[in-house]
């Protein structure tokens, strides 16, 4: 399973109108990600880089082509089922946090919990789990105004985390943070990758992220122009 | 989950606290104008029923025929058989006698010349015998301003303002002078004891009120009055019993080829008081579906805004995987109870508000002052079952279509453009 394939693009183009022009987001994309992998989308504003990653996370439709997300065809699902497969298997973290501002802490992880049907029980031994995975228990009743961007940043990799996805879609997760801050999210983020073989799929022209990735593919106009592995330069 | 999507509610007052405020506001509105207005055209049924035209009006052919006038002429004669037949065939109506007449009131001095003298409008009703209900429904015991109401033959009371205008005491005689029944002078010397006040400036203006069994002596009208005015127990008029009344009185003791022969109406059936009121609760009808309609449109935008608004928010949950069908019933459920929350407690508020009307009223003497139409100084409220419900229309049905049509917006739009909304 270490090497299935969870992603798979099949000549994927995606357009937006604008007036009566119409914009070429994604132009005829093909892509694999496997279980496990830790790859980013990189590329300069506009390349497309945030539309892939909503079309994988069926957030939004392709205008022609497909994208397989845990074998499940993305154009083919139904509100329902586009719902079940972000609740099963995706996790989204967002430039913004996006956490929900009237709930604490413990309530914004244990979200998606609550979606999934799980007890009470379950539900507490899960969040805390992630929540100390992000070293933020002692945070558990705050509310998201009462903490930092890196914190912000934390609670909301937990609540992506807390379900123990397949898939992580992070859309450009160090946007709004210090390089301190940057640094700690990201190491978070690869341990979590490599203890539990969790897909990462980040969207980002951050070079402190570009620096931990495995495999980074460019995009240029919609195109991949480069699909490459990379070695992490620990230095 | 509904127990986190409560306490969600619970914590953003701008999804809860503030909505309710709306709703609570709109209602109490809507609740308010509806019974104001009810109030206001009840009012003038009332005081027209108790003091004009009854319930119901028993008269002669003639005397309809030329209402306007007041021709005492063309009373009915032998009123207590009449009366008697009434009461025995309608005791659901309370049937009061009366007449109504005009003439001048000379007030004299020591010497027995005029002192003081006008023009009055005067109402021969049954004062003293014991089965008389005049005083209640005319409420003339609240109504004294000094002295008291008559307790013997030959004893009036006058319009506090009447009096004081003819600079009439207590004790002082006053003499009437007028036309018989047969079209001869009438002169009859009063007492007056009392004065009052109707809270109605057609009557403030220039009454006298004398027991039935005076006037028909001074007006040489011995077993007879100008009309009967019958008003049901409850004091609520109620049409179709009245058609019912006045239709099976006609039959039975109404003929069309004798003028003198008494005949009933019912109140909707005089003076153009049909159309009256008939135009009355068309008015009042659209001004309150106007309301209602706007008050709708701004509480369907309230719901609208609050849906739209969280838009992010709605993005942020479909992304971590809830359906667009729970998200988009979970605001309407939300919708429903502050819906609900807001238009209770803006009933409740908009009810307290018009049943304090109701018994305090608004005093609008000094823009009556120079008005003759025949309607009470004080506007009052009124409260009815339907009070109770009206608001739930603005407050519930159209602050929910207003979330209702505002969700339709999470199916319309792409997830990713919900969530987008929430970036700043």
């Amino acid at each position: 399973m270490e090497n299935s394939v969870v992603i798979h693009t099949i000549n994927l183009v995606k357009e937006f109108p604008m007036g009566t022009q119409k914009v070429i987001a994604l132009n005829d994309v093909n892509l694999d990600f496997h279980k496990g992998e830790f790859a980013g989308v990189v590329g300069p504003s506009g390349s497309g880089k945030t539309t892939l990653l909503n079309i994988i996370g069926s957030l939004d439709d392709p205008t022609s082509g497909d994208v397989m997300t845990m074998g499940k065809s993305i154009k083919s699902l139904s509100h329902k089922e586009s719902a079940r497969l972000r609740n099963r298997y995706i996790g989204f973290i967002f430039q913004t946090f996006n956490l929900l501002p009237v709930y604490t802490v413990y309530e914004n992880v244990e979200f998606p919990l609550l979606l999934l049907d799980l007890d009470e029980k379950e539900r507490e031994k899960l969040v805390w789990e992630a929540l100390e995975w992000v070293k933020l228990t002692d945070k558990a009743q705050s509310r998201p105004n009462q903490l930092s961007g890196g914190q912000s940043q934390r609670v909301a990799i937990a609540r992506a985390m807390v379900k123990k996805p397949e898939i992580v879609l992070a859309d450009e997760p160090t946007a709004n943070l210090d390089a301190e801050n940057s640094y700690n999210i990201l190491e978070m983020m690869e341990v979590l990758n490599k203890e539990l073989k969790t897909t990462f799929l980040f969207s980002t022209h951050d070079e402190k992220v570009i620096a931990y990735l495995k495999r980074k593919i460019t995009l240029f106009d919609g195109r991949v122009v480069k699909d490459e592995m990379v070695s992490r330069d620990d230095s | 989950m509904i127990k986190f999507l409560i306490k969600g509610l619970l914590r953003d007052r701008s999804r809860s606290l503030f909505p309710i405020i709306v709703i609570a506001a709109g209602v109490l509105l809507t609740v308010f104008l509806t019974c104001w207005m009810d109030g206001v055209k009840s009012n003038m049924v009332y005081t027209s029923a108790i003091f004009e035209t009854g319930h119901l009006r028993v008269m002669t052919r003639a005397y309809n025929a030329d209402i306007s006038q007041i021709p005492n002429e063309l009373a009915i004669i032998g009123i207590d058989d009449l009366l008697d037949t009434l009461q025995a065939e309608y005791p659901e109506v309370l049937w009061r006698p009366r007449i109504r007449f005009g003439g001048l009131l000379d007030i004299p001095d020591e010497f027995g010349e005029t002192r003081d003298q006008a023009p009055v409008t005067g109402l021969g009703i049954d004062l003293l015998s014991a089965e008389s209900h005049e005083k209640e429904i005319l409420n003339l015991e609240k109504s004294i301003v000094s002295g008291r109401l008559p307790q013997s033959p030959g004893e009036i009371v006058l319009s506090d303002q009447f009096a004081r205008k003819l600079n009439a005491s207590l004790g002082e005689t006053a003499t009437l002078m007028g036309s018989t029944m047969y079209g001869s002078m009438a002169m009859y010397n009063f007492t007056i004891v009392g004065t009052v006040n109707f809270g109605m400036t057609a009557l403030d203006r220039g009454t006298m009120i004398a027991d039935l069994g005076d006037v028909q002596v001074a007006l040489n009208m011995d077993d007879a009055a100008g009309e009967v005015l019958g008003v049901f127990r409850d004091m609520l008029y109620k049409d179709e019993e009245a058609s019912m009344i006045a239709g099976e009185f006609n039959r039975e003791h109404s003929d069309e080829d004798d003028e003198y022969s008494p005949m009933m109406k019912t109140l909707k059936q005089q003076e153009e008081l049909a159309s009256f009121l008939d135009m009355a609760s068309t008015f009042i009808g659209v001004i309150i579906f106007i309301f209602v309609v706007v008050m709708s449109i701004v509480l369907w935008n309230s719901g609208l805004i609050g849906g739209i608004r969280r838009y992010g928010e709605i993005g942020v949950r479909l992304a971590i995987g809830e359906s667009k069908g729970h998200v988009y019933r979970s605001m309407i459920l939300e919708s429903v109870v502050l819906g609900i929350a807001g238009s209770v407690i803006g009933t409740i508020i908009g009810l307290a508000f018009s049943y304090y009307l109701q018994v305090h009223g608004i005093d609008i003497t000094s823009i009556m002052r120079n008005a003759s139409m025949m309607m009470t100084n004080v506007m009052r409220a009124r409260v009815t079952p339907g009070s109770a419900f009206i608001g739930f229309i603005p407050g519930l049905i159209a602050n929910v279509i207003g979330t209702a049509i505002a969700g339709i917006g999470i199916y319309k739009r792409q997830t990713s453009q919900l969530f987008k909304e929430l970036e700043v």
